[in-house]
C-alpha cells in the first residue's frame, strides 16, 4: 500500500536514530531554557546549569514538571528565551483565573510548527489537490493559523473562513467544490443539520475528508461525521502550549493520532503520583518541547487524559500514537472548542456588585452545539425595582463573560439564595451534555 | 407620594404564591398588582396596603423587593377617562415607563398608576389640570 507522506525520512526513522535526536533536541532545549529566568531559577534547584550535564534521555526525569500555573507566574516574559527582536507572533490563552499565558514564536519555530502541520495533513491523506476550508477561529486561538500555514505549505487551496456563519460556510463549500475541512466535532454536526435550511444537499458539496479537533468526542461522534457527509474524519490533537494543531494526528488507518516524536517528548504520568505509566495506561500527557527556541518548555502537564496505543501502526510510522483524549485531570471545560476554566466565570461573577454570593455554571446542548448557561442570584440590596435595570445587568454580564472566556453565555439572573450555596467545595458546575 | 413595592421573581412555579403567603400572613391589603414579564425572570409590582410592612417583611423572607414611588391618579370610569390623563402627559412630552389601573366604583371612578421619568413633574401638571392625585394615606386607605 502506497502511503501518503510528508517527510519519510523522519516519519518513518528507526526508533534509535529518533532517541538521538530527541537527545539532541532535549540539550538544545535546555540551553534555551536556562535563558530564561523561569527556568534558570528552576534548573538551579536541580544542579541542571549546563545542556551537557544531559547525556541520556532518561536524565529528563530529574527536571520538574512545569504547569499552568508555572506560565502564568512568568508572564508576560519570564520564558522568553530569544532576544525580543527575533520572536515573530505570539499567541495567548485565557489563564484560569484571568491571567493569560503567553506563548512567543521565532521565525524558526514558526517554520517547524507548519512542519508539522503539514506532516499532519498529508498523513491524513490530503494532498496539494485539495481545496480546504479552515473552519476554526483565526486569530490567538491557534487552531486556526496553525492549519492554515501547515495547508499552504502542503499546496491545498486554502479558504480562511474562520468560525461561525454557518450560511457562509456552506456557500463557500459549494461555490468552490470545497474537498476537507477543519473544524470541532461538534460544529460539523451543526453543519449538517443546517444543510436542509440552507437548501444544499450533500451532492452539490464534493467533500471527502474532515480535520476534527479542539474539543474530546467519541469514536461513536467520529463515525456519525463520517456517516453523515459520507466522508473520513480525522482526530486532531494539539494545544496551544505545544504550538497548537499539530502535535499529533490520525493517519489513514486511523488507528490513534502519531505524536511527532522529533518535536516533542511524550511521558504519560499519573497526576496523583506523578509516576510514569507503563504503555497502554491512563493518565496525564507531560509533553516537552524539542524545537521551539522561543518558548522552550520542559514537562509540560498538558492536563489532558490519554493512554499510549501500542503496537506498530500499518501506516509504518514509527511516531507512537495517543490514544484519543479522554477527559482532563483538571476542572477545565471545553465549550465548542473553546477552554473554559469555572474560576474564569467566578472571578467575573464577582466583580459585579449586582451579583450575590452564588452562581451555578451550566452545560446544554443545544442541537449538536454547546450551550454556556450562567445562573446568578442577584443581590437583594442592590435590586431597584426596575425590570429594565436587570436586562441590562445580564447584558453586561453575558459582554464581560464573553470578553473573558471567548464563549457567549445566555446569563439568567435568580432570586437571592435559590442556588445551592457554597459550602467547600460547591457544586458549581452542572454538565448535562450526553458523555462522549 | 404613593409607593408601590417591585419584587424579582424567578418565572418558575411556586414563586408568586410565596409572595401572597408572605402579604397573607401580615394581613396586607392587594390593591393592585402586575407582572412584568422577562423571560427567565419577572418583576412583580403591588400596590398594596401597607407598602413599607410588606417591603419589609418581602426582604425577611429573601425576596428581593425595592419601594419605588408611583404616580396614581384618580380618573373617571367612563369612556374617554384614562384618554383625558393621557393626553396630558402627551401634551408635555412625558414618557410612561409602565403602568395599571383598577377600578374603585364601577362606572364611577378608578385609579390609573404610573412610572414616569419626571415623577415631580407629572405631578404638577397632572393637578394643575384638576385631577386628583392620590398620597400614599389616601391610596392604602382605599
Amino acid at each position: 500500500m502506497n502511503v501518503p507522506v510528508w517527510n519519510p525520512a523522519i516519519e518513518f526513522m528507526e526508533r534509535e536514530a529518533l532517541e538521538r535526536v530527541q537527545l539532541a533536541g532535549l540539550r538544545k532545549t535546555v540551553a534555551w531554557a536556562l535563558k530564561t529566568p523561569f527556568y534558570r531559577h528552576r534548573l538551579a534547584g536541580i544542579g541542571l546549569k549546563h545542556p551537557e550535564d544531559i547525556v541520556d534521555l532518561r536524565d529528563l526525569r530529574s527536571i520538574p514538571y512545569t504547569t499552568k500555573d508555572d506560565l502564568r507566574e512568568a508572564y508576560p516574559s519570564g520564558l522568553l528565551a530569544v532576544e525580543p527582536e527575533r520572536t515573530v507572533r505570539l499567541h495567548t490563552s485565557s489563564g484560569t483565573t484571568g491571567t493569560p499565558t503567553v506563548i512567543y514564536h521565532s521565525r524558526q519555530d514558526l517554520d517547524c510548527w507548519t512542519e508539522l502541520v503539514a506532516r499532519c495533513i498529508v498523513a491524513a491523506g490530503a494532498t496539494a489537490h485539495d481545496v480546504f476550508q479552515n473552519m476554526t477561529g483565526y486569530g490567538l486561538f491557534t487552531g486556526g493559523l496553525g492549519l492554515h500555514y501547515g495547508a499552504e505549505r502542503v499546496g491545498m487551496l486554502v479558504i480562511p473562513a474562520s468560525s461561525g456563519n454557518t450560511s457562509r460556510q456552506l456557500q463557500l463549500m459549494k461555490n468552490f467544490r470545497t474537498t476537507v475541512v477543519h473544524a470541532t466535532p461538534s460544529y460539523l454536526l451543526h453543519l449538517h443539520a443546517s444543510l436542509a435550511e440552507e437548501g444544499i444537499s450533500l451532492d452539490q458539496l464534493g467533500l471527502r475528508k474532515a480535520f476534527i479537533g479542539a474539543e474530546p468526542h467519541s469514536e461513536q461522534t467520529r463515525r456519525k461525521i463520517e456517516d453523515l457527509f459520507r466522508i473520513d474524519a480525522y482526530n486532531s490533537y494539539g494545544l496551544s502550549e505545544m504550538n497548537g494543531p499539530g502535535v499529533a494526528f490520525e493517519c489513514v488507518h486511523k488507528t490513534g493520532l502519531h505524536l511527532w516524536e522529533d518535536a516533542f517528548i511524550l511521558e504519560i504520568i499519573d497526576p496523583r503520583t506523578l509516576q510514569s505509566l507503563p504503555e497502554g495506561e491512563t493518565g496525564e500527557i507531560v509533553m516537552t518541547t524539542l524545537q521551539r527556541q522561543a518558548t522552550p518548555l520542559l514537562r509540560y502537564r498538558t492536563r489532558d487524559l490519554s493512554h499510549l496505543v501500542g503496537g506498530n501502526c500499518p501506516c509504518g510510522r514509527t511516531h507512537r500514537r495517543l490514544a484519543r483524549i479522554k477527559g482532563r485531570s483538571d476542572d477545565m471545560l471545553i465549550v465548542n472548542g473553546v477552554n473554559v476554566f469555572p474560576s474564569q466565570i467566578e472571578d467575573v461573577l464577582m466583580k459585579v456588585p449586582e451579583v450575590g454570593t452564588n452562581y451555578l455554571i451550566q452545560l446544554e446542548k443545544r442541537g449538536s452545539l454547546d450551550r454556556l448557561v450562567v445562573k446568578a442570584e442577584i443581590c437583594a440590596k442592590l435590586f431597584t425595582g426596575d425590570p429594565r435595570t436587570l436586562d441590562d445587568l445580564c447584558e453586561r454580564i453575558g459582554e464581560l463573560l464573553r470578553s473573558a472566556v471567548l464563549v457567549k453565555p445566555t446569563v439568567e439572573l435568580h432570586e437571592p439564595g435559590s442556588l445551592p450555596v457554597s459550602e467547600g467545595k460547591a457544586k458549581r458546575v452542572v454538565d448535562l451534555r450526553p458523555a462522549f | 407620594m404613593a409607593e408601590q413595592v417591585s419584587v424579582f421573581i424567578e418565572n418558575k412555579p411556586g414563586r408568586l404564591n410565596a409572595i401572597t403567603d408572605v402579604l397573607r400572613e401580615h394581613r396586607i391589603d392587594i390593591r393592585a398588582m402586575t407582572i412584568a414579564d422577562h423571560r427567565d425572570y419577572g418583576v412583580a409590582k403591588l400596590l398594596v396596603s401597607d407598602p413599607r410592612t410588606a417591603h419589609r417583611a418581602l426582604i425577611e423572607r429573601g425576596f428581593a423587593a425595592a419601594l419605588k414611588p408611583v404616580l396614581a391618579v384618580v380618573i373617571e370610569d367612563r369612556p374617554g377617562g384614562l384618554h383625558e390623563l393621557l393626553e396630558i402627559l402627551a401634551e408635555h412630552q412625558i414618557n410612561v415607563l409602565d403602568a395599571y389601573g383598577f377600578v374603585g366604583e364601577p362606572h364611577r371612578w378608578a385609579v390609573w398608576c404610573m412610572e414616569v421619568v419626571d415623577l415631580a413633574e407629572a405631578v404638577r401638571l397632572v393637578a394643575a389640570r384638576g385631577l386628583r392625585v392620590l398620597d400614599g394615606d389616601e391610596l392604602y386607605r382605599l
